[in-house]
């Protein structure tokens, strides 16, 4: 450990310190009074007390880890000791039944993968263009584009009930009409995790230096080529991340869902864009309030195939981000 | 740049054919005895669902071209869909309100009332909380709007004094409303300070968890969790009576037993998939209550309920 970084940890020092430079580097100092300016070259060395008081802090920093971890790791035993019973490729092949022998998860793993689909062809499009021109085009001096800016924070910190609700009066009735079908349901998801996606495209697009568009510029580029050829395949990364984990968030929604009138019991996969639907979160809602205790086993088993969707949509983040990660 | 990417959109592209092979890989083919088609939409009450969810599936595996979907979107949430035009079959534990027959009135649709099955409001309490029986009135003491009742010592002598921990459902249920209708005189007077839950399986656990826990939710919860659980009998001015299938089928449970029933529209009864589910449902309620695992009909309550769909037909 360098001098100087313990200088910086500890700013407390005794008076005499400012006397002498060699006590200073010597390191004697212990404890002391404070409120006496000095130059930072004369700060004294850490001492015993301090480096067990260091100790301390770290511990608890490793603790507070610890817990959240801890919690997660109770939760997943807990889960997939109750339902790894249940799971089998029955269960994955059978639809949902009144006999909690026969049932499975088919249709609703079939309604979630529906969903996905439809938010994801509508989310990113949208939420990357809109990122696009917030932060490529939108003159920040003009107060709606700042409006703009404030109105999309906020809008990712509305509850999903509330999309829910939207997708009700405009999507599934009103303007639209799509009735209660799955695109209905994808489309109000899309708009629930819109936000995010806006966001994380933000940042990602924030972070490619500006040497890269005045590179591209000079060289006769215009605007729209540079951010085409140059900024946005440099963005991938921070915008395809951003993207599945707001689908991640998208994947284990219920409220809006219910809103939107997805049926519970759906004994057919969905054939259309039109079709009505089921989801796993529903599903799962739906065994959890049953009264029969084998209904809830099976509760647990479709949160294993829910988390088993989630990793799969992670991982696909993860080896996007290392596939065309790079540094300048 | 380092990489050879001809599109920043190809990783976006792969994802979305990954999951359309994934959708396009698995097409559910179902096969079945009769050459009816079409679909029936059925949603609302919970109560109401195990039993629309067994007929749908028996239906279904007998009627391969016909779509059945069952929602538990609550009473109050399947009336609302139901008279926009957007369900043909509506779930109810309780009849239907006036607000919602004027909402239905507006938007033309007419509608027929079908029992299909019964249930009943347990009442029970916490094995360590010996109560044998309550009759209506002291019911009403415990639960009622602004009650300051904290033991059952409060209401009849001789009864334990622990401190009661209330449970109930929550105002959105069905539950609720019919309980506090019966019980309290008006429908949702009740008082407020107990621990509520939409959902009965939380009720079950409270009630089972809490030495003081006494509460109301729907017989199939108790019967599911009866080990762990008090039955409360009612005295409702012929006696105390205990809920089982026969008293609760036959009303002697009073007055917490209570038809359930299916609204269909008048103009989706046209279509013969829906009247052919009904007339199903109806002629196998007895198997299907079974599998269900809630109180069929009585004999009189099924034929009263045909009556009513073959009218006019």
């Amino acid at each position: 450990m360098s001098d100087s970084r313990r200088r910086l940890r500890r700013p407390s020092h005794r008076p005499s310190d400012r006397v002498s430079r060699t006590a200073a580097a010597a390191g004697a100092a212990v404890g002391g009074s404070l409120a006496v300016p000095v130059d930072a070259d004369h700060l004294p060395r850490a001492t015993r007390r301090d480096v067990v008081r260091e100790r301390y802090f770290k511990f608890s920093l490793i603790a507070c880890v610890a817990v959240s971890l801890i919690v997660l790791a109770i939760l997943l035993i807990d889960i997939v000791r109750q339902g790894a019973g249940a799971l089998s490729m029955d269960f994955l092949n059978n639809f949902p039944s009144a006999f909690p022998e026969r049932a499975g998860v088919q249709s609703a793993v079939m309604g979630t993968l529906w969903l996905m689909a439809i938010c994801a062809f509508f989310v990113v499009p949208t939420g990357v263009a809109a990122a696009i021109y917030l932060e490529e085009y939108a003159d920040r001096k003009r107060w709606f584009n700042r409006a703009i800016e404030v109105n999309v924070q906020n809008l990712a910190a509305v509850p999903s009930i509330v999309y829910g609700i939207l997708g009700l009066a405009f999507l599934v009735r009103g303007p639209f009409g799509f009735g209660r079908s799955v695109l209905a349901g994808g489309l109000t998801l899309g708009l629930l995790v819109l936000p995010v996606v806006v966001i994380a495209s933000r940042e990602a697009l924030r972070a490619v230096p500006s040497s890269i568009r005045e590179g591209a510029m000079a060289l006769g580029a215009t605007k729209w080529q540079a951010i085409w050829h140059q900024v946005l395949p440099s963005a991938i990364p921070g915008i395809s991340t951003g993207a599945i984990l707001a689908l991640s968030r998208a994947i284990g929604e219920t409220a809006p869902l219910i809103m939107v009138g997805a049926a519970t019991y759906v004994a057919f996969n969905p054939d259309g864009l039109n079709s009505a639907f089921t989801a796993l979160p529903l599903q799962i809602y739906s065994w959890l309030s049953s009264p029969q205790e084998e209904f809830k086993l099976l509760a647990a088993g479709a949160i294993i195939v829910l988390m088993a969707m989630l990793l799969a949509i992670n991982s696909i983040a993860i080896v996007i981000r290392n596939r065309y990660e790079r540094k300048w | 740049m380092k990489t050879s990417l001809k599109s920043p959109l190809a990783p976006v592209v792969a994802v979305v054919a990954l999951l359309a092979t994934a959708l396009a890989g698995c097409g559910g083919g179902s096969t079945g005895g009769s050459n009816l088609s079409g679909t029936v939409k059925v949603d609302g009450s919970s109560t109401v669902y195990p039993f629309a969810q067994a007929a749908a599936e028996e239906f279904q595996g007998k009627n391969g071209g016909v779509k059945v979907t069952v929602g538990e979107s609550g009473t109050g949430g399947g009336f609302e869909k139901f008279c926009a035009g957007e369900t043909d079959i509506s779930n109810a534990s309780r009849p239907i309100e006036p607000e919602e027959k004027a909402a239905c009135k507006k938007k033309g649709i007419e509608y027929r009332e079908l029992q299909v099955a019964n249930d009943g409001i347990a009442i029970v309490s916490n094995p360590a909380l010996k109560i044998e029986c309550l009759s209506t009135d002291e019911l009403k003491r415990i639960w009622n709007k602004g009650s300051k009742v904290q033991s059952a010592a409060d209401v009849k002598s001789g009864l334990p004094s622990t401190t009661l921990s209330l449970y109930g459902p929550g105002t959105d249920s069905g539950t609720f409303d019919y309980f506090t209708g019966q019980i309290n005189g008006e429908e949702g007077a009740s008082r407020t300070d107990y621990q509520p839950s939409e959902d009965d399986n939380v009720l079950v656990q409270g009630v089972s968890g809490d030495k003081g826990g006494l509460g109301y939710f729907g017989f199939s919860y108790f019967e599911q969790n009866s080990d762990k659980l008090n039955l409360v009998a009612v005295d409702g001015g012929n006696g105390c009576v205990k809920p089982d299938a026969k008293s609760i089928q036959d009303g002697s449970y009073k007055p917490l037993a209570r038809p359930i029933f299916m609204y269909v529209s008048e103009s989706e009864l046209a279509r013969e998939e829906v009247k052919q589910f009904l007339a199903f449902a109806l002629d196998s309620h007895a198997e299907i209550s079974d599998v269900a695992k809630i109180v069929p009909m009585s004999e009189s309550q099924a034929a009263k309920a045909k009556e009513t769909l073959n009218a006019g037909a």
